[in-house]
C-alpha cells in the first residue's frame, strides 16, 4: 500500500473540510499509516469472484407512494440555524461557484 | 477579459464538433424524492422542509415510488434498457445548498442506460442520438446571493439558503457523444433539448418549463481537426437554461475552441458559465481533486429491482412517441408543413389538439391558439397554457360564431374578457351584452334612418348599383355597435329597396 | 424504600405498578435520586465538557417532563384505562438518539444546544407505551470509541470500579443500568456498542438483528452497521423493551417487516426448566484463547459448562474469515463515517466556529466548524473513511472490505447450518482502567476490544451479552455472547434466560449482588476530586 504522507492527509482533510495544524496532519499521517497497515489484508483476501455486500439483508425495493406528509413550518426549519434571515439560512461568501 | 472567437464558419472549415449533453428534469411528483415533503415551486422560503430535506441528525431517506414509476417511463420512451438492479449512491461533495453535503444519486447501476432518441432538425432532417444513461437523483437548494453589486456570486458578503427545492426528484438524462453534426451543432442541440423537454411532456412527467428550471441543460463541447478521430478536452457549459441559450452556447463553445486551438493553444477540462447578458461564457473552475465525489453504495436504501411485469405494462401504456404524434396529427388536421412548424413552435401543439378532440375544425383551431390568444399572451408576458383560455372555450366561441350569436370580432374582445378571468364565452356575451343584435326590428329603424340620411345612396343601388349597399351597411353596423349580423342587415336593406 | 424501588427489574418494576403497589411518581423519584446520588457534580462549573465527579452516566436528566409522564400514567391508571405493560416504567436513552424536548448532542461540541425538531422512531414509541424518560445517557463522541473516554462532556466512569471505563460507546446507558440509576436504557450497536459496556459493566445488552428495530431519529454513525437496542439487568427486561421498541417502520427503508413479538415470552421459556434440551451451541474457536484474558476465558468456559449439563449439545465451530471482520469494519464504517458526518457544518443547526484569521468564506466556516466541533476520534475516522472511499483506491479499501463482509456471512451461514446459536465471550478483556489506551501511540489497541462483536455487525445478525460472573483475578464483570441467525432475535432470549437462570442459580443470585456501594464510593470520590464537596454536602 502507498505511503500516508502529510500531503496526502492535508489533501484528505481539505476534501472532508476539516481544517488541521501542520503538527496535526504529521501525526494523523502517522496514526493512519498505522491503521492502514493493520487492515492491509483486507485487499488481499477475497478474490473477483466474491460478490460484494453493501447491505447486510436482502432487502429490495422499498418505496412510499408519493403522499404529501406534514412539513415542518419555517420556523421549525430555522430553529436550530446558526444565523438566519428573512425566513432563510444565512450564510458566509462563498469562494467559488459549484 | 472576453476570449477571443473565431467566426463561425471559420471554426467548421477547420474542426469537427462532437457534443454531449446532460438534461436535468425535475419531476412533477407530489412528494420529493426520499421525503414525503411537498414538491411545490415558489412557496414560502423553507415551509417545504421535513427533517429529511434538511438533513436534520438521525434522518433516513426512502424512495418515492412514483418517482422511480417516472424514470421507468422515461427510460422506456428513451428506449433504454432498464436495469434489472440498480442503485442509489452517495456523491459527496460539501456546498450549502447541499442539506447533507453528499447528494443521493444513481452511480455505476442507473436505472436505464444504453437508449436512442431520433430527434428532427428544423427542415426535418432525422438525427439519432444516442443516450448512455438516464438516472435518478434529488435536486439541492436555491442560493441567493446578498450584498454584491449585481446578484452574482462573485462579491456577494453572504447567501441565503432556501431548502424548499431540496430534495426534488431529478432524472438526470447523460447522451453518448455525439459525432457528425458539423455545422448543424448548434441547431442539433436545440432541437435535442426541445425533444427532451416535448417527451417528458407527453410523458406527463415534468411541467417542463425551462424558465423555471425544469428543464436544465449542461452542454458539452469539443473539436477535434477535421477527419480526426480522436476526441478533443471538452469544455462543460452550465446555466444554459432555454432553447435559444443552448443554441447559442454551443455555437459560442466552437467558436471559442476552435479560436484557442488555431491558435496553437489548448483547452482546459473546465466547467463554463454561459451568460445570457453577454451571450458568452466564463471560466467557472478546472476540474480537479474536488472532483473527488468519493462515490460509494447508499447504506440507508436498498436495490430498485422492478417488477418485468410492471416494465412491461408502462412500456404498453407509453404515450404515442411526440415525433410519430406530430405526423400523424400533421396528416389529419392538413396543416402545410410551414403552418404546423409555427403550432409546434409556438407551443400549442396540445391546445390545438383538445380544441380539435371537442369538436371545433382544425382550421379554426388553428385560427385563435395561432392568432388571438397567441397575441393576448405575447402581450402580457405569459405563456399561452397560463393565459387561461382553454379549448374548451374556443369550442364554444367556434359554436357562438356558427350560431351567429357572436362574430370574429366580438370573439376576439370575448377572448379579452376570458383572460381577465370574466368567465366562459357564454356567460362573457350575456354579462356584457355582446350577442349580436339579431331583432329584425331594431335593425330596422337602424336602416331607415341610414337610407333617410342618404337618400342619394338609397337611388344608386335602386338604379342596380348593387355594391353601393355597403355605404348603408356601416351606419347601422355603427348603431348598433358592431354587434349586427353584416350579411343580415344587406339582406334586409336590399328587401326593402325591392333590389333582391 | 427508594433503595428497593431502584433494585427492581423492569418486570418486576411493571408488575408493582400494575398491582398499584407502587406509583410510577415514585418510582421514577426514586431513579432521579439515584442519578443524583451517583452522577456526582459537575467537576466545573463553567465547562461542560470536564464531566462530572460520579460516574457521569447522564448527560441531560430530564426530571419534569419524567414526572408528568409518570403522574398522566398514574392517573390513567386510576381511571381503568389500558395501559402498555411497562407504561410508567422509566427509562433512559442513549444521547445518539433524538428527543424532542430535550437536547440531542451525541456527546459532541458539534451539537451542544441543539434540540431536534422531531422524534426517532424509538422515541415515539417510548411516549407511545408511556415510558417516562429519565434523560440522555452519555457516550464516545457521535458513537465512537469503546470506553466513553471520548465524550465532549466528561467520562463515565464504571459502577464497579470507578477509576475503570464503562465501554464503548454506549458507556452511559449500560453505567446507568448496572448502577440502578434507571431498570431500562436504549443504546445503539455498530461494532459492539451495546454489547461490550452491557459485559465490562455486569448488564445484559441486545444488538437485534439489523433492521428490527428503526433506525429513523438515530444518529447515523455507519448507516449498515448501526442497530438500536435494549440495554438492562436482566435478559427478560431487554426481552420486554425489544417489543415496545422493535418492528417496522415505514421511515427506514432498511426496516424488516417481521413483528418484535415472542421476545419476553422466549426468555421465560429459556429459563424454564429444561428449556435449553437438545439446543445446539457452536463455540467459536476463532474468538477464544489468545488475547483473552484468563479470568474472562475461565467464566466463558464454565457458562459453556453449565449449557452442556442443562442439555444443550455443544460443538467447536470455525470462522476463518472473522481475523478479517476487524479490518473490513474499520474500513466500512470509518468510510460511511466519513459521509454521515459531512452534514455538520454550521449552515443549517449546531455549532458554527469562525476561523481565527476572520477569513469568512463558507467554506473556510465550514473547516473551521468542524476542526473546532470534532473531537480527535472522530477526525480520525472521518480522514480514514474519505481516504478508503477516495479516487484510486475505493476498490483496495472499500470494495475489499465488502467482499469480506460477504466472507463472514458466509461463515455465519455455515455454522448456523450445525448451530442453533453461537457463543464467545463478549470482550477480550474486563474494564480496564481508565486513560489506559494511547490512541496516538497505537490507533488499532482500542479497536481490538471489539474483536468479538464486530463479525456479527457485519452480518447483520443479532447477538447478545450477559453477565458470566466476575474474573476471579480483577472481580470485574464478564460478559458471554450469544449469536443467532438474521431475524432469530427470540432464540436469544431464550438461550439468554436459560443461561442467565443457571448462573443465578449457580451464584446464588444475579451479578449485582456483589456490586459495591456506588453512592458511597462516588461520594468518597468527589471528597477527594472536587473542592468544597464535603461542605456542600454537609449543608
Amino acid at each position: 500500500m502507498s505511503e500516508i504522507t502529510r500531503d496526502t492527509v492535508a489533501h484528505l482533510a481539505a476534501l472532508a473540510h476539516i481544517e488541521m495544524s501542520e503538527e496535526q496532519l504529521q501525526a494523523t499521517a502517522g496514526e493512519l499509516q498505522q491503521i492502514v497497515q493493520a487492515v492491509a489484508e483486507v485487499s488481499e483476501v477475497a478474490g473477483d469472484d466474491v460478490p460484494a455486500t453493501s447491505h447486510p439483508l436482502p432487502l429490495r425495493n422499498v418505496m412510499r407512494e408519493d403522499v404529501v406528509g406534514e412539513p415542518l413550518t419555517a420556523e421549525e426549519a430555522l430553529s436550530g440555524a446558526p444565523d438566519a434571515e428573512d425566513g432563510q439560512f444565512k450564510v458566509p461568501a462563498i469562494l467559488e461557484e459549484d | 477579459m472576453s476570449d477571443a472567437t473565431l467566426s463561425f464558419e471559420e471554426a467548421m472549415e477547420n474542426f469537427d464538433p462532437v457534443l454531449g449533453f446532460e438534461v436535468h428534469v425535475e419531476l412533477n411528483t407530489k412528494t420529493k424524492m426520499f421525503d414525503a415533503a411537498p414538491n411545490e415551486f415558489g412557496d414560502v422560503p423553507n415551509s417545504n422542509t421535513t427533517p429529511v430535506s434538511l438533513g436534520l441528525p438521525g434522518v433516513l431517506p426512502v424512495v418515492n415510488k412514483k418517482a422511480v414509476e417516472s424514470a421507468v417511463r422515461l427510460g422506456l420512451a428513451l428506449n433504454c434498457s432498464i436495469a434489472p438492479v440498480s442503485h442509489f449512491a452517495r456523491k459527496n461533495y460539501f456546498y450549502p445548498d447541499t442539506p447533507k453535503n453528499f447528494q443521493t444519486s444513481q452511480y455505476d447501476e442507473p436505472i436505464a442506460f444504453d437508449g436512442e432518441i431520433t430527434i428532427e432538425l428544423e427542415d426535418g432532417t432525422p438525427f439519432t442520438i444516442e443516450i448512455e444513461r438516464a438516472h435518478m437523483e434529488e435536486d439541492a437548494g436555491k442560493l441567493t446571493h446578498k450584498g454584491g453589486a449585481t446578484g452574482r456570486i462573485q462579491g456577494a458578503e453572504f447567501s441565503l439558503v432556501d431548502y424548499n427545492r431540496a430534495g426534488v426528484p431529478l432524472i438526470e438524462i447523460v447522451t453518448k457523444p455525439i459525432v457528425g453534426a458539423g455545422d448543424r451543432a448548434p441547431e442539433l442541440a436545440r432541437a435535442y433539448v426541445t425533444a427532451i423537454r416535448e417527451l417528458v411532456k407527453s410523458l406527463g412527467i415534468s411541467d417542463a418549463r425551462m424558465e423555471r428550471g425544469n428543464v436544465r441543460c449542461d452542454a458539452n463541447v469539443s473539436l477535434m481537426p477535421k477527419g480526426a478521430e480522436v476526441f478533443g478536452t471538452r469544455s462543460e457549459t452550465k446555466n444554459v437554461n432555454s432553447l435559444r441559450a443552448v443554441e447559442r452556447a454551443v455555437r459560442y463553445e466552437i467558436q471559442r475552441h476552435a479560436a484557442v486551438l488555431s491558435s496553437g493553444g489548448s483547452i482546459v477540462q473546465e466547467t463554463r458559465h454561459w451568460h445570457e447578458d453577454t451571450r458568452s461564457t466564463t471560466s467557472g473552475r478546472p476540474k480537479s481533486d474536488a472532483d473527488d465525489y468519493r462515490y460509494f453504495p447508499e447504506p440507508d436504501l436498498v436495490p430498485v429491482m422492478p417488477d418485468p411485469a410492471w416494465i412491461e405494462q408502462l412500456r404498453a401504456e407509453l404515450p404515442e412517441p411526440p415525433a410519430e404524434r406530430r405526423k400523424k396529427l400533421k396528416a389529419e388536421w392538413g396543416y402545410s408543413d410551414e403552418e404546423f412548424r409555427d403550432v409546434v413552435n409556438a407551443g400549442v401543439l396540445d391546445e390545438i389538439e383538445s380544441t380539435v378532440a371537442a369538436g371545433a375544425g382544425a382550421g379554426a383551431a388553428r385560427k385563435w391558439w395561432m392568432g388571438e390568444i397567441a397575441r393576448l399572451a405575447n402581450v402580457k408576458g405569459v405563456e399561452i397554457a397560463e393565459l387561461g383560455v382553454t379549448p374548451a372555450h374556443v369550442v364554444e366561441i367556434e359554436s357562438l360564431i356558427g350560431a351567429k350569436t357572436i362574430n370574429d370580432k366580438i370573439a376576439k374582445q370575448v377572448i379579452g374578457h376570458i383572460a381577465d378571468g370574466e368567465g366562459g364565452p357564454a356567460q362573457i356575451v350575456e354579462a356584457r351584452s355582446l350577442a349580436v343584435v339579431s331583432d329584425d326590428g331594431v335593425l330596422i329603424t337602424a336602416i331607415d334612418d341610414a337610407m333617410a340620411q342618404m337618400p342619394d345612396v338609397v337611388a344608386k343601388v335602386q338604379g342596380g348599383k348593387v355594391q353601393a349597399v355597403g355605404a348603408l351597411i356601416g351606419p347601422v353596423m355603427k348603431a348598433t355597435r358592431g354587434q349586427a349580423d353584416a350579411g343580415r342587415v344587406r339582406e334586409l336593406i336590399l328587401e326593402k329597396l325591392g333590389v333582391s | 424504600m427508594t433503595q428497593n424501588i431502584v433494585e427492581l427489574t423492569a418486570a418486576e418494576l411493571a408488575q408493582k405498578l400494575a398491582d398499584r403497589e407502587i406509583t410510577s411518581v415514585e418510582a421514577v423519584q426514586a431513579h432521579l435520586d439515584r442519578i443524583s446520588a451517583t452522577d456526582g457534580e459537575p467537576l466545573d462549573a463553567g465547562s461542560r465538557s470536564a464531566g462530572r465527579s460520579g460516574l457521569n452516566a447522564f448527560l441531560h436528566v430530564n426530571t419534569e417532563e419524567a414526572l408528568t409522564v409518570a403522574a398522566e400514567v398514574d392517573a390513567a391508571r386510576d381511571r381503568g384505562e389500558e395501559l402498555h405493560e411497562l407504561a410508567g416504567v422509566p427509562i433512559a436513552v442513549k444521547d445518539l438518539i433524538v428527543t424532542k424536548g430535550q437536547p440531542t448532542t451525541a456527546a459532541s461540541k458539534m451539537l451542544e444546544g441543539w434540540m431536534s425538531p422531531y422524534d426517532g422512531t424509538v422515541t415515539q414509541r417510548l411516549r407511545a407505551a408511556r415510558m417516562p424518560m429519565l434523560g440522555k445517557t452519555n457516550l464516545d463522541e457521535f458513537a465512537m470509541g469503546s470506553t466513553t473516554e471520548h465524550s465532549a462532556f466528561g467520562v463515565t466512569r464504571n459502577p464497579w470500579d470507578l477509576s475503570r471505563i464503562p465501554g464503548g460507546s454506549g458507556g452511559g446507558s449500560a453505567a446507568a443500568v448496572a448502577s440502578f440509576q434507571a431498570p431500562l436504557a436504549l443504546g445503539t450497536d455498530t461494532g459492539g456498542s451495546i454489547r461490550q459496556p452491557a459485559a465490562v459493566t455486569g448488564s445484559v445488552g441486545v444488538k437485534p438483528t439489523y433492521g428490527s428495530v428503526s433506525r429513523y431519529g438515530v444518529i447515523a454513525m455507519a448507516s449498515s452497521l448501526d442497530q438500536v437496542g435494549p440495554c438492562s439487568r436482566t435478559v427478560l427486561d431487554s426481552a420486554l423493551l425489544h417489543e415496545v421498541v422493535g418492528g417496522h417502520d415505514p421511515q427506514d427503508s432498511t426496516s424488516l417487516t417481521d413483528p418484535a413479538t415472542g421476545y419476553a415470552a422466549a426468555a421465560r421459556a429459556g429459563a424454564a426448566e429444561g428449556g435449553l434440551k437438545g439446543l445446539r451451541v457452536g463455540v467459536l474457536k476463532d474468538l477464544t484463547g489468545e488475547g483473552f484474558q484468563a479470568g474472562v476465558e475461565q467464566r466463558f468456559r464454565e457458562a459453556v459448562e453449565l449449557l452442556r449439563e442443562a442439555g444443550a449439545e455443544v460443538v467447536e465451530v470455525e470462522t476463518p474469515n472473522f481475523r478479517y471482520a476487524l479490518g473490513a469494519y474499520y474500513l466500512i464504517m470509518s468510510s460511511e463515517v466519513s459521509s454521515n458526518l459531512a452534514k455538520y457544518d454550521g449552515v443549517r443547526f449546531g455549532r458554527r466556529t469562525l476561523p481565527d484569521d476572520g477569513h469568512l468564506t463558507i467554506e473556510r466556516v465550514m473547516a473551521a466548524t468542524r476542526a473546532a466541533g470534532f473531537g480527535p476520534e472522530v477526525k480520525r475516522r472521518t480522514i480514514l473513511g474519505t481516504y478508503a472511499l477516495s479516487a484510486g483506491y475505493y476498490d483496495a479499501y472499500y470494495g475489499s472490505a465488502q467482499k469480506v463482509r460477504t466472507l463472514v456471512q458466509r461463515d455465519f451461514k455455515a455454522a448456523f447450518e450445525t448451530c442453533d446459536v453461537l457463543v464467545s465471550p463478549t470482550s477480550p478483556t474486563t474494564a480496564f482502567p481508565l486513560g489506559s489506551v494511547d490512541e496516538h501511540a497505537d490507533p488499532m489497541e482500542m479497536y481490538l476490544n471489539d474483536i468479538a462483536t464486530i463479525p456479527t455487525n457485519l452480518a447483520g445478525v443479532p447477538a447478545i451479552s450477559l453477565p458470566a460472573g466476575l474474573a476471579p483475578e480483577d472481580g470485574l464483570p464478564v460478559g458471554v455472547q450469544f449469536m443467532a441467525p438474521a431475524r432469530q432475535d427470540a432464540r436469544l432470549y431464550h438461550v439468554g434466560g436459560g443461561l442467565e437462570a443457571l448462573l443465578t442459580q449457580a451464584n446464588g443470585g444475579p451479578i449485582w449482588k456483589d456490586l459495591p456501594d456506588v453512592v458511597r464510593a462516588v461520594q468518597d470520590l468527589s471528597d477527594a476530586n472536587v473542592p468544597g464537596a464535603t461542605e456542600g454536602a454537609a449543608r
